[in-house]
């Protein structure tokens, strides 16, 4: 039926709609990348800053009355205030301890910090009165919300910035060192404590991002957005976990299988939910450790 | 002077031991009496109460199997709970089938879905697994949506299993020529259950297999290399566990009389693992304490939260209880992993142990 009627107008506007959906779930999964990295933790807290990265954005523009971009920015500063305070008080308590334990912490993290949210914010949906609106452009027939695009632009601005950090700096250079072998940086003189501090606040600051490209446009702001993170860890382990750009090309292939699965409905109309679950323990039985990630050495 | 000799371990058998000492058996057996009679003396709301730790006591020590003794991280326990709910659904309330075989239907067609699972963590270590778990959950609860026939679909189905074995019926039991309401007989079915299924995981992890479990939640390359089979025993654990999990889930759906795809979301999933990081993970017992506790605490907060002063200022913050709840779950699962690892079942060990050394303090 739907090769009868094909329509390449259609096709490439589920295209559109999919790459923007997965420059989002990009987004949150570079959170998620870096503290890996770093610590080889996996933070199920990142859609806790997902959501407290809107909601700061929604605190210092429509309650504070500052411009959009600045309290994008401040919302960056903030939430990465919380996720420096968050690993020196819980985090570094527990470092050593089995990786079941500490996903467990980070999750407990989870909870807590989305009733927080809910105490001081409420439940209520709000908006965040963004520039963006529902302005579209129309681009060869196809619509895209500004939204998206901006969404797009943050995505691959942050993909180069962290490819100049991890190559060109320092700093970066000190994070690649402790994450090979935490042990030998502290040898050569590297801070492992400055270098985990640093990879929390450059994932709480990714994470406040995408929480606004979530919130923003005609969606609206409620305390559980950060739930997209649930939907972005197949797009992390796709990638594998310790990749920036696999988590990047990982969101792009779950979020374009997602949106062309949700517009052709594939397997029934609700499949696209649970279609990059689907998609990500396929590729998981193929390669274990997802596209691009390291794998494991095992050692006696 | 006898029972300080019977308590000194002489032999590698004495390690193993179920029962250490005549006083602990003693002890049990008195635990055992206890738990018979304290439905006598519930009302309905206690019991219903005691029926949910019961039902969360088997799924915690299945989990416990799993992750606290072979080292497996499942975030997936809700799919297999759900499983066992629908089983017995279907088998005990569509079908009419007895207690004595939609019981076991359920256990095994969560051990099937196990056995299904567990070649994953073959492949699959830690982190990773962790996640496609969780992403088990999502594609359960989409099955138990769709499978329309079966589930009843988003809404859910009615659950008319009966509970009857022979003449004992434990919808309507009669103790002591005292007749029982539905709560206080469920219980009995319940608790000896729990009693069974705790005997059998602690002769699970006392013997061969169990001390296979625990080598590969060690270091599973080293337990590879002195002859542990770990395709074996990881989806042996995984067997174990999804059968407890979905026998617990059975009886949950039995109770209730009711499921729907909306209970077995990955909040439940992580509502047992509080339990076992609570309870102590790696000790049998302390997951029946996980369980208990984790049951029992929403209802203290319920209960405090009704007190005037307490209800209006959460009123005048616009927090809800449901949100308290939430917040205290994770909370306690942040502290417990922070401050006490061992859970419960350590500060009871450390109890224990003080007095059994009193009055030398080491």
């Amino acid at each position: 039926m739907t090769v009868l009627a094909f329509d390449s107008t259609e096709l490439f506007q589920y295209l559109a709609a999919g790459l923007a959906l997965g420059a989002r779930y990009a987004l949150v999964a570079l959170g998620f990348v870096v503290i890996y990295k770093a610590t080889g933790v996996i933070n199920f807290a990142q859609g806790s800053f997902v959501a407290l990265g809107a909601y700061f954005t929604y605190n210092a523009h429509v309650t504070w009355g500052l411009p959009f971009a600045v309290s994008v920015v401040i919302a960056m500063v903030l939430s990465a205030l919380v996720g420096i305070a968050i690993e020196r008080i819980v985090l570094r308590r527990v470092v050593g301890q089995p990786v079941f334990a500490i996903i467990m912490i980070t999750i407990g993290l989870l909870f807590v910090i989305e009733q927080v949210i809910t105490a001081i914010w409420g439940v209520d949906n709000l908006n965040l009165e963004d520039p963006w609106g529902i302005d579209t452009v129309t681009i060869g027939g196809v619509v895209i919300s500004q939204r998206d695009i901006w969404t797009m632009i943050l995505t691959a601005a942050v993909l180069v910035v962290f490819y100049v950090l991890f190559r060109h700096t320092g700093i970066g250079l000190a994070m690649r060192a402790a994450a090979l072998d935490p042990e030998a940086a502290m040898a050569r003189g590297v801070s492992v404590r400055r270098v985990v501090a640093v990879s929390w606040a450059i994932a709480a600051m990714v994470a406040a991002l995408a929480g606004v490209t979530v919130a923003s446009g005609a969606a609206q702001l409620s305390p559980t957005i950060g739930f997209v993170a649930l939907a972005a860890f197949p797009a992390m382990i796709l990638g594998g976990l310790d990749s920036p750009f696999g988590a990047v090309l990982g969101g792009v292939v779950i979020g374009v299988t997602q949106s062309l699965a949700a517009g052709y409905q594939w397997f029934g109309p609700r499949f696209y939910t649970v279609l990059p679950y689907v998609v990500m323990i396929a590729i998981l039985m193929i390669r274990p450790y997802g596209l691009f990630g390291t794998k494991e050495a095992s050692r006696l | 002077m006898s029972t300080a000799n019977a308590a000194m371990v002489r032999r590698y058998g004495d390690d193993v031991k179920l029962f250490r000492t005549t006083a602990s058996k003693v002890a049990y057996a008195a635990l055992v009496a206890g738990v018979l009679l304290v439905p006598l003396a519930m009302t309905d709301y206690q019991a219903s109460v005691a029926v949910f730790a019961g039902i969360a006591a088997i799924g915690a020590i299945g989990l416990n199997l799993l992750t606290g003794f072979t080292g497996q991280v499942s975030l997936g326990h809700a799919a297999f709970l759900g499983v066992g709910a629908y089983t017995a659904a279907y088998v005990g309330g569509e079908l009419d089938w007895p207690l004595l075989l939609w019981l076991p239907a359920a256990a095994l067609a969560g051990a099937l879905v196990g056995a299904a699972i567990g070649p994953f963590a073959l492949r699959l270590r830690g982190n990773y697994l962790a996640i496609v778990t969780l992403g088990l959950v999502f594609v359960a609860q989409y099955v138990f949506e769709n499978w329309t026939s079966v589930t009843g679909g988003g809404n859910g189905r009615s659950v008319e299993a009966p509970v009857a074995i022979g003449p004992i019926d434990f919808a309507e039991l009669t103790v002591f020529g005292k007749e029982l309401t539905r709560d206080q007989s469920y219980f009995y079915l319940v608790w000896l259950l729990v009693l069974v299924v705790t005997l059998l995981a602690k002769n699970v992890v006392r013997s061969r297999p169990g001390r296979a479990m625990q080598a590969v939640r060690d270091r599973d390359r080293a337990a590879e290399a002195i002859g542990v089979e770990l395709a074996r025993y990881k989806v042996l654990a995984f067997v174990l566990s999804s059968a407890l999990a979905a026998m617990a889930g059975g009886l949950y759906g039995s109770y209730q009389r009711f499921v729907n795809p909306e209970s077995f979301n990955l909040f439940l999933s992580i509502t047992y693992i509080a339990m076992i990081v609570v309870g102590g993970v790696g000790l049998i017992f302390g997951s029946v304490l996980g369980a208990i506790f984790i049951t029992v605490i929403p209802r203290i907060i319920e209960e405090v939260s009704a007190i005037p002063a307490i209800d209006s200022f959460l009123k005048d913050q616009g927090i809800t209880v449901a949100s308290v709840n939430t917040a205290v779950f994770g909370l306690l699962i942040v502290l417990f992993l922070v401050l006490e690892p061992r859970g419960l079942a350590a500060i009871w060990l450390r109890i224990r142990m003080y007095f059994r050394a009193w009055p030398f303090s080491y």
